[in-house]
């Protein structure tokens, strides 16, 4: 037939759709390409112009500025300062992670408990603080209420063991007074024996069907473990409470009023976000399923516990890790309250002339490197997790 | 994703369950007092939520020195704005009111054909005014701070004129592509207002106005760039779909405050020598559109991939044009689904703009930062009372908002399995 003499006669080049995607693409690439040129070459002439180094070797040259709270000295360098920086960007960001998740899942169950009031409780919270600019809850946390806390002299103690003032708060914390290397290599062993006592009784809970009670086997042989070895090698550490003197308060541990209001006014903002993604990754579990826990006979606990929290929580892993991503972006809000996260000794050291371009290069480089990590560290996560098949 | 296809079947609305109505009585046992367990959450919350709400109104109502906000509420609108140009603000206000009346009246008079023809389940009763709710509380707050006749007048001059606009655009039902030019229009002819004729340029804006033109202005102009980046990431071509990757993820990957850091210390130095900086605040809104793109290339993503293969393969079969398919076919199905997801992204780009007040811009936050430090109220901790007025302005906003996406998204039939 005709058509097969119609298909074998190639298109001219102009008309060819391959040879067009090629052309495309290659002319895309050199305008992008000329693009990022023409940006690298003004940028490093007008540098080069205003007698600006164009390299990162300035991150060797001594800070000139003193980071609060931490051993760093002005004579270090800008280097060593990122360094620190990212260290408090991490310190915050970590446990504004831990505190969100438990306050937004606390929320989030709140939202859907029979008890109006619970219910309304938790509403007003979620709709109040999601609709605020973490900015302002932040800054009023760090003005309104901890910097308006009375002075050292006047501070309040609570117990006798938290020291609250203008100041910041602390709190009791361990002091090193023995060898810990040894007691290090005793918890190692702990954790060793927990996960062995953990694998033990899931094999035989998969060989038997009794139950397992692994959480408790294992929290059990860690603890004894450690308390063994805590009091074996003679007390490495001891909880020391913070004693108040006039100007200044000694032993515990402080937080700083930034470093509290950085942190609380995170976890407030985000747990309101966590606590929507929790409720309705609890209504996105089909009902279905509630009726059929019902209906062999399961009580409201189990059937939350063993039936709908760990459908609810395959749901919400994306986007809950996706609040993790923002609040660690929005730690960089730091900057605002003077908490010298990585954004803040950006901002000082470019006000004390270090090269703009490259600070904030390095800077961007700093929250990717975060980022990506976050999600690539999820991704594996929800691999795992997933519904294979089906 | 649920996508919407038009038939000319009316869709049968849903039926709902009767409303139980309880005695008080019988309503408290059920709801408050069904277990032990749970009498105890009532009281324990009930005493807690009791006490806060105490503090709080007591607070507002009785101890708050609010004399600081009465003083200031021009600052903290438009902060360093020139006092006689105020008329042009007023002016803008006027043909905004009026173009997006006639945009609300244009949707309103859709909406009511599409009930007539049975396309559409009849809207649930809300009241005007229930809708409009937290707006109106936001400006019959601001007007009782401001404690002026003028200003309440202009204000119910402005209403009046998008209620007008606004009947007046249900009863002519223009096209929706003329009603959004009319919008965009009008929008134009607001900024012309204030600028044109030895006007104010936005350097001189400032306070609840800059907030509103950043997010507004972010948002309409990061669109178009979104789209185009969405497009280029659901690209055939390889080279295409990674560089719009690479662009995507890289903005997505940072937070906002080191994008405007690059706004407002990098962009100077990408310029050719010879062409002066542009101001601060356009140099906060370019950093806020290359954010922003990001985000709504996202969303619009979503949009994209919700759209049927068979959308795609069926104009191929016409033999339409690999354009013609994404601006006829493909685009006007995804938007659609996108919206709430745009409004979203609004609120969100609404409530960051704060941001900008690390880079010295003087919005809201950070007007009411400033005012604190007036000779006559140094000192004195009324940071609280004003940090309490904006984040009442950005939550009635906000709150606002997210309302309406949410009848939105419902009208939409989005979010629905």
């Amino acid at each position: 037939m005709s058509t097969v003499a119609t298909t074998t006669r190639r298109p001219p080049p102009w008309r060819n759709v391959r040879v067009l995607r090629w052309v495309f693409q290659a002319v895309f690439l050199f305008l992008v390409a000329l693009l990022l040129l023409y940006l690298w070459e003004t940028a490093t002439d007008n540098l080069r112009r205003l007698g600006i180094r164009t390299d990162f070797r300035y991150l060797r040259q001594p800070a000139g500025f003193a980071i609060p709270s931490s051993d760093f000295r002005s004579s270090q360098s800008l280097f060593d300062a990122i360094l620190v920086g990212i260290q408090n960007t991490a310190k915050v960001a970590l446990l504004g992670i831990v505190l969100a998740t438990i306050l937004g899942v606390v929320v989030g169950v709140a939202r859907l408990s029979t008890n109006w009031l619970v219910r309304r409780a938790a509403a007003a919270y979620v709709e109040t603080f999601r609709n605020i600019p973490v900015l302002i809850i932040i800054i009023f946390c760090w003005l309104g209420v901890f910097l308006r806390l009375p002075p050292i002299r006047d501070a309040t103690e609570v117990l006798d063991l938290v020291v609250v003032s203008n100041r910041g708060m602390v709190v009791p914390w361990f002091d090193k007074v023995g060898s810990g290397a040894v007691f290090g290599l005793v918890a190692v062993a702990g954790f060793v024996l927990a996960a062995a006592a953990w694998i033990w009784r899931s094999r035989r809970f998969d060989r038997t069907g009794q139950p397992h009670r692994r959480a408790l086997w294992a929290g059990g042989i860690l603890l004894a473990v450690l308390a063994v070895g805590f009091f074996a090698t003679g007390r490495p550490w001891v909880l020391e409470t913070p004693e108040r003197g006039e100007l200044s308060t000694a032993g515990g541990f402080r937080l700083s009023p930034e470093y509290a209001a950085l942190l609380i006014g995170l976890t407030v903002y985000t747990a309101s976000h966590i606590a929507e993604i929790v409720r309705g990754s609890i209504l996105a579990v089909p009902r279905g399923q509630t009726e059929a826990a019902n209906a062999v006979g399961l009580s409201g606990l189990v059937r939350l516990r063993y039936v709908v929290l760990p459908q609810a929580f395959r749901i919400s892993i994306p986007p809950v890790a996706n609040q993790y991503l923002n609040l660690v972006k929005n730690s960089s809000l730091g900057v605002a309250v003077s908490y010298y996260e990585v954004t803040k000794i950006t901002q000082v050291s470019i006000s004390q002339a270090a090269p703009a371009v490259q600070a904030i290069l390095l800077l961007m480089g700093v929250y990717l490197v975060f980022s990506l990590s976050i999600a690539f560290v999820t991704n594996l996560f929800n691999r795992r997790l997933t519904l294979k098949g089906r | 994703m649920a996508t919407r296809v038009d038939t000319l079947e009316p869709v049968p609305a849903p039926e709902r369950p009767p409303e139980r109505r309880l005695p008080p009585r019988e309503w408290a046992r059920e709801n408050l007092f069904g277990t032990g367990f749970d009498t105890f959450l009532t009281i324990v919350f009930g005493l807690v939520a009791a006490w806060l709400v105490y503090r709080l109104g007591r607070f507002v109502l009785v101890d708050a020195r609010w004399e600081i906000i009465e003083r200031n509420i021009t600052n903290l609108m438009v902060s360093r704005f020139p006092r006689d140009e105020l008329w042009r603000v007023w002016g803008a206000l006027l043909v905004l009111a009026a173009s997006l009346g006639l945009g609300a009246g244009t949707t309103a008079a859709m909406r009511r054909r599409e009930v007539e023809e049975g396309r559409a389940n009849s809207p649930q009763r809300a009241t005007a005014l229930r809708r409009a709710g937290p707006a109106l509380v936001l400006v019959s707050v601001l007007l009782w701070f401001a404690q002026s006749l003028q200003a309440t007048l202009l204000t119910i001059a402005v209403g009046v004129v998008g209620i007008g606009a606004f009947m007046f655009g249900r009863r002519l039902s223009l096209q929706p592509r003329h009603a959004a030019l009319v919008v965009l229009g009008g929008i134009v002819l607001a900024f012309g207002v204030v600028t044109a004729f030895d006007g104010v340029g936005w350097e001189d804006w400032g306070g609840f106005m800059l907030t509103v033109v950043l997010a507004v202005g972010g948002i309409l102009l990061a669109f178009p760039f979104g789209v185009l980046l969405a497009l280029g990431r659901r690209s055939t071509l390889p080279a295409v779909r990674v560089v719009c990757v690479a662009y995507i993820e890289l903005f997505r990957g940072v937070p906002l405050i080191a994008v405007l850091f690059m706004g407002a210390f990098m962009i100077g130095f990408l310029l050719p020598p010879g062409v002066d900086r542009p101001s601060l605040v356009t140099r906060a809104l370019i950093a806020l559109v290359l954010f922003t793109a990001a985000y709504v290339a996202e969303i619009v993503r979503g949009g994209l991939q919700g759209v049927p293969a068979g959308q795609v393969e069926a104009a191929q079969a016409l033999g339409l044009s690999p354009v013609r398919i994404t601006t006829r076919i493909v685009l006007p199905q995804a938007l659609r689904n996108v919206i709430p997801g745009l409004v979203g992204q609004f609120i969100s780009l609404y409530k960051d703009t704060s941001l900008v007040a690390i880079i010295g811009l003087t919005e809201l936050l950070n007007v009411s930062r400033n005012i604190t430090a007036q000779p006559d109220f140094l000192a004195q901790g009324l940071i609280v009372e004003t940090l309490l007025f904006a984040s009442f302005v950005y939550w009635t906003g906000a709150y606002w908002m997210s309302r309406e996406s949410q009848r939105l998204e419902r009208r939409l039939g989005l979010g629905e399995r």
